[in-house]
């Protein structure tokens, strides 16, 4: 008799389960792949908010006679890259999810690389900008430009505008991020300069720090013109605020994850005046769809969005568009047409992605002037 | 003409700059140096390592920024009301997770303080969010001060000064009154202090109160020196702290001073003297850990200890 309970109660479940997947035969699945919390969680929480605001916008998909409702299926990476794989490993097993968007840092994205590929699911990274993201990977793509760029861009604005001859670069040794971005504003510095000795030393620290003083002492010593920070936003802000402390006026430069209201608020007035390289400027929108995003983030959420928040937005629109031009839900057909992309009208810029699945788009510079992100100038990509 | 070999014993180093390290290292020292004593102490009492030390540290940080960022109260007065609150919360947190397995196994109750751990920082997440915050600090602690071309903060001048003042002060605690008496006794034995009519309990919630208020008070002044708050934020620190107890010879209050002077020291002058070993910080305060133990397995300043079977 108890047997029979247990069985019954069985039926019922497996039935509950299939009515379940019946009812979600309707729907297609966006997996956001972001860190909501740990160190890059403000970072995250800046690209949900445009996915979010993509998903408000157009929250449908027409293939062929059918509307699709797009589903966002968010899992939190955690900031940390064994999570990360987690995360990524459920939302392709478990979620079954159409296309992943995200993350937030390239170790993140890294990590999720060979899961996505394995589970042949396409993947658009918003703000990743490490080359290794989407190298010798046909699954991920990304909708924006990368760390080689992003280096010569800041080493220019360094050599060119600043004058600077001398730079010390301190970096976020377990990232990288941190690490590539490093090794490409050194190398396009050494060779602007024309001096091998350009870079007078490359300090190092770890994700989480938050006691610098040791090395920005040691900086001192070296009396550079410019000190260059690519890293996590966290950690840069303390770096900054420490730098002022100690008395280092040096001008500071930095990278794309600056741009998060934690940088301000963390480092307050000490940050004022630092430069660095990032995707959108909201004062000179680029496309039309730039302007639909603008309005409809200052009506919703009252303030400015952040660069990657564009980015956010322009991620899920590039996979909505390739679902409606594969006029099908197979994850292959998906990435082949995502591959296709081309002369897209993306909300940060036109996005046309290369064979490796990059984005080429030009960047932006940006300082902290009052208390805001401020916009500098435009740097248009090399043809 | 330039001496390459001279240049660089003169890059090296500079008087100033030792200093500036010197100076470094002291406040950091004594930063660790304020949580290792929290360790120390309940270790001292129970045997009993307090993972969930580190939190308490977070959430010290946490209701301070909540009174005043939420309430608008001046520093001082969150800053008291966050002391009373976390040595009230290590007060509970003894009572709940510690105080009904005090007769199980050592194994059992340092399992519910790794869980104690994990449930206050999931529930931190929970309830102040992932993103970090940065806090407003006070204007006395945020000043920069100079002395000569060596400049430090205000707040890093206050901690060492305070924690060699709380130093004293618990010295004469445990040294000088009942209470310390009490302490003592129950360290040495809990069984017997029981049977001469000392309140265990009593002693036992004391040590914690006064471990968790160490605790928050070491937090405030972090997010004063550090003005960024993450509910993971006493994860490092606390292991930190926890290393440079077991340096010092946990158990004893002296030596957890002295280990987190050492390991604050230490960090600091690995990066003055090899620069490009910055970013091997920490894996020199595990291995200095590994060292003292090899070569003084008691700690620097331990007792030899026969154990009691």
């Amino acid at each position: 008799m108890k047997r029979i309970g247990i069985g019954i109660v069985a039926l019922v479940v497996i039935a509950l389960f299939a009515a379940c997947g019946s009812s979600g035969e309707k729907t297609v699945k966006f997996g956001v792949f972001e860190p909501l919390t740990g160190a890059n969680a403000g970072g995250g929480a800046l690209e949900v908010e445009g996915i979010k605001l993509a998903n408000e916008l157009y929250p449908t998909v027409k293939v062929g006679s059918k509307e699709y409702k797009i589903e966002l299926v968010i899992a939190d990476n955690k900031s940390d890259k064994i999570e990360a794989a987690n995360a990524a490993q459920r939302l392709v097993d478990k979620d079954k999810v159409h296309v992943v968007l995200g993350s937030w840092g390239s170790s993140l994205s890294m990590a999720a690389g060979p899961i996505v590929k394995q589970a042949k699911t396409p993947a658009i990274g918003l703000s990743c900008t490490n080359p290794l993201v989407t190298k010798g990977n046909e699954y991920y793509f990304r909708v924006c430009f990368l760390d080689p760029f992003q280096g010569t861009v800041m080493a220019t604005y360094a050599t060119k505008n600043l004058y600077a001859k001398k730079a010390v670069v301190i970096r976020e040794v377990s990232n990288d991020y941190s690490v590539g971005l490093a090794k490409f504003f050194e190398d396009s510095f050494k060779s602007l300069t024309g001096d091998e000795n350009a870079i007078l030393a490359e300090l190092n620290y770890n994700t989480g720090d938050t006691d610098f003083a040791a090395q920005l002492t040691e900086i001192k010593k070296f009396k550079p013109d410019v000190i260059f920070a690519p890293g996590n936003f966290t950690e840069s802000a303390l770096i900054v605020k420490q730098a002022r402390e100690l008395g280092i006026k040096t001008q500071f430069l930095g990278g794309d994850t600056w741009e998060t209201p934690e940088f301000l608020d963390v480092g307050k007035e000490q940050v004022e005046g630092v430069v660095f390289s990032t995707f959108f400027a909201t004062e000179v929108p680029i496309t039309e769809t730039s302007k639909i995003f603008l309005d409809a983030y200052r009506k919703k959420y009252n303030k400015e969005p952040a660069a990657v928040t564009a980015l956010g937005f322009d991620g899920y629109l590039v996979a909505r568009a390739a679902i409606e031009k594969a006029q099908s839900l197979d994850r292959v057909k998906i990435r082949d047409e995502i591959a296709k992309t081309a002369d897209f009208p993306g909300a940060a810029g036109v996005i046309t992605l290369n064979e490796d699945g990059d984005a080429v788009k030009s960047a932006v510079i940006k300082t902290v002037k009052d208390g805001k992100f401020t916009y500098l100038a435009t740097v248009e990509p090399p043809k | 003409m330039q001496v390459p070999a001279f240049e660089w014993i003169k890059n090296l180093m500079t008087f100033t700059l030792f200093l500036q390290h010197i100076v470094n290292a002291l406040s950091l020292g004594s930063l660790y140096a304020l949580l290792a004593i929290g360790y120390t102490m309940v270790y001292g009492i129970l045997r009993l390592i307090n993972f969930a030390h580190g939190d308490i540290f977070m959430i010290g940080a946490y209701v301070a920024f909540y009174g005043t960022a939420l309430f608008v109260l001046p520093w001082w007065a969150s800053l008291l009301i966050s002391i009373v609150f976390t040595a009230l919360f290590g007060i509970g947190l003894e009572r709940v997770a510690y105080k009904p397995l005090r007769d199980s196994p050592r194994i059992s109750i340092m399992i519910s303080a790794i869980g104690a751990s994990f449930l206050l920082e999931n529930l931190a997440v929970l309830i102040f969010g992932g993103r970090p915050k940065g806090v407003e600090v006070p204007k006395v602690m945020g000043q920069v001060l100079n002395i000569g071309s060596v400049s430090f903060l205000g707040v890093s001048l206050f901690i060492p000064i305070i924690t060699f003042g709380l130093f004293v002060l618990l010295m004469w605690i445990v040294n000088g009154t009942k209470t310390g008496i009490a302490m003592r006794a129950v360290s040495t034995d809990i069984e017997t202090s029981r049977l001469m009519g000392i309140d265990v309990n009593r002693v036992v919630s004391f040590t914690f109160g006064l471990g968790s208020l160490l605790a928050a008070f070491g937090g405030i002044m972090w997010s004063y020196k550090y003005p960024q708050l993450n509910p993971l934020m006493g994860v490092m620190p606390g292991l930190k702290c926890f290393i440079a107890a077991v340096i010092g010879g946990i158990g004893n209050i002296g030596g957890a001073v002295l280990g987190g002077l050492l390991l604050g020291i230490i960090e600091i002058m690995i990066v003055a003297f090899f620069p490009t070993l910055s970013g091997y910080r920490d894996a020199f305060a595990f291995i200095l850990l590994i060292i003292v133990l090899l070569v003084k397995p008691t700690g620097l300043l331990g007792k030899r200890q026969a154990e009691k079977v």
